[in-house]
């Protein structure tokens, strides 16, 4: 953390220093790190975004996670038991998302603006992929969808803050929590004036398993029939050893 | 304290898995079942996916037969051919029983399957266990002592293609053992169980199998179909998590050992009364599960997966 805010600041300085590109672009931003490593404790990380504007505006910061397709189920009772019955396929659900704002954003932005630029957990674009496909009973799968992210912090409900140092240089935190999916994530930050985006900069962020879990997961994925015979191999020697060792007793 | 496991994508605390292990490696010792039918579902409890605690226990039950055929392979306990017929009938079935556990991932309704199947399981040979060792504790109180027959003949041993099993001086049907297999095969597939306490009472009355060769037959008919899921569920489904599987083997070993010898001073009948209560408590408690009202009546899944 201590290291995130010295990489911050050592950016900020040159970013001051580079006043004169400033002046050709509006916003000029950057993240304190651009690898998130899941290593075997991983319990969470804090993503510090920073930049300067070239005059007061307002900043607004998404960070959306890789979309993946996904199923929502919906239960009924069948015969008095709890079963799957209707779902629904939304052809990509971002996997995390995440706002900071530097004012509340409908005071930003007008709403057409919002849903356009998918900015806030109410403006995601999630659809079924095909429009045929389309009923009636969406808004209550993708309200369901958007539940159950936010459960495991994944869609965060209330955007977090923006905060300006003086009038040009500002700085948010975001935080990514345990259960975060691995892959290319990406941050867009927003510089609005008068309900209008002047500029938006795009900065990747990647996130990726790292060490002997990654490997092993991998290992499962890729060479499947080979890890089938590894762990056959590993229960049996086990079995037998224990065998062995107990024979002794 | 926590171990990631990488398939489960999970974080867990060890120490809990050692003591799970162990525990269940206890009963299992203590009752001469495998123990899968306690394991899969206490790790659903723990929060581990129910497919991946079906194709993690196959890699545990595999462990637990390969240490137990090798104690009755010394005593001379197993029936080699009717192992390989059990086994090739078993081949059959759990790859039939991948395919359904597939199917079901792909319809969402995998974790149903795998709970109501332990519910009918465990509620039925508990039940039928408790009312049977009842009896015979009563029986003993009220004394008494009946003849029974080796077994009885029926329509079974009208069956083609018999075969003579020496060991377990039998003649009867191929087809038998072979279907036998196949059931447990489609079983272990789907609900990540040896089935030893299901083959256990099948070779008993179907088989008629004189009872000091069936747990180590069975055992060996377990070892095969165990590693044959390992491998499909690794192949198919990657749901096999060897780091889980080696915690769960290390606690299972010891406590079988130690289930082992404490059993040797209880009684039979008080033995097989307390596992019915357990087994009936399993499965009561997964029922519980599938009648009470879910917080959230919507679930997630990535596409294609249960």
């Amino acid at each position: 953390m201590k290291a995130a805010r010295v990489t911050a600041l050592a950016a900020v300085a040159m970013l001051l220093s580079l006043g004169t590109a400033l002046r050709a672009q509006p916003l000029v931003a950057d993240l304190s790190q651009h690898l998130v490593a899941i290593t075997a404790g991983f319990t969470g990380a804090d993503i510090v975004m920073f930049g300067a504007t070239d005059g007061p505006g307002d900043v607004v910061v998404v960070v959306t996670g890789p979309p993946k397709p996904t199923i929502v189920r919906r239960k009924g009772r069948l015969a008095g038991i709890w079963v799957n019955r209707e779902s629904m396929l939304f052809a990509d659900a971002p996997t995390f998302y995440g706002v900071a704002a530097s004012k509340p954003i409908n005071e930003i932005l007008a709403h057409n603006q919002l849903d356009r630029h998918q900015i806030g957990v109410d403006h995601i674009r999630l659809l079924p992929p095909n429009p045929e496909a389309r009923r009636d009973d969406i808004p209550e799968f993708r309200e369901a969808l958007v539940r159950a992210r936010q459960r495991d912090g994944l869609y965060g409900g209330e955007p977090g803050k923006v905060t300006f140092l003086g009038e040009r240089l500002f700085r948010a935190r975001m935080a990514l929590p345990a259960k975060v999916t691995t892959g290319a994530y990406r941050v867009q930050m927003y510089l609005v004036r008068d309900g209008q985006v002047v500029t938006v900069q795009t900065t990747p962020l990647l996130v990726s398993k790292i060490g002997f879990g990654a490997d092993v997961f991998d290992f499962a994925h890729k060479d499947s029939a080979f890890y089938g015979l590894v762990a056959i191999f590993l229960a049996a020697a086990a079995g037998w050893t224990a065998a062995a060792a107990f024979r002794r007793l | 304290m926590h171990v990631y496991l990488p398939i489960a994508e999970l974080s867990v605390n060890w120490f809990a898995l050692l003591v799970i292990g162990s525990g269940v490696g206890f009963l299992s010792g203590l009752f001469g079942v495998g123990g899968g039918f306690l394991m899969t579902p206490l790790l659903i409890f723990l929060g581990v996916p129910a497919p991946v605690a079906v194709g993690t226990g196959a890699a545990q039950i595999l462990a637990s037969s390969v240490s137990g055929v090798l104690a009755h392979w010394r005593r001379q306990n197993v029936d080699v051919q009717m192992g390989i017929a059990l086994t090739v009938g078993g081949f059959l079935g759990s790859a039939l029983g991948i395919w359904i556990f597939t199917l079901l991932r792909q319809a969402g309704q995998v974790d149903l399957v795998i709970r109501l199947c332990f519910v009918f399981f465990l509620g039925g040979v508990g039940g039928l266990m408790l009312v049977e060792s009842a009896r015979t504790w009563l029986r003993r109180t009220t004394s008494g002592v009946r003849t029974r027959k080796l077994h009885e003949h029926n329509w079974l041993h009208g069956l083609p293609f018999k075969l003579r099993f020496r060991r377990s001086k039998l003649y009867i049907s191929a087809l038998l053992p072979l279907t036998v297999g196949f059931v447990i095969g489609i079983l272990t597939a789907i609900m990540g169980v040896g089935g030893g306490f299901i083959l256990v009472p099948a070779m008993i009355y179907i088989l008629g199998m004189p009872t000091q060769m069936v747990v180590g037959t069975s055992l060996f008919q377990t070892l095969f179909v165990a590693a044959n899921v390992t491998i499909l569920q690794s192949i198919t489904n990657q749901t096999v998590d060897v780091m889980l599987a080696l915690l769960l083997i290390v606690g299972g070993v010891v406590g079988a050992q130690l289930g082992t010898r404490f059993g040797a001073r209880l009684r039979g009948e008080q033995l097989r009364i307390l596992l019915a209560v357990l087994v009936l408590a399993v499965g009561l408690r997964l029922a519980f599960d599938l009648f009470t009202t879910p917080d959230d009546f919507y679930s997630l899944a990535p596409e294609g997966h249960g």
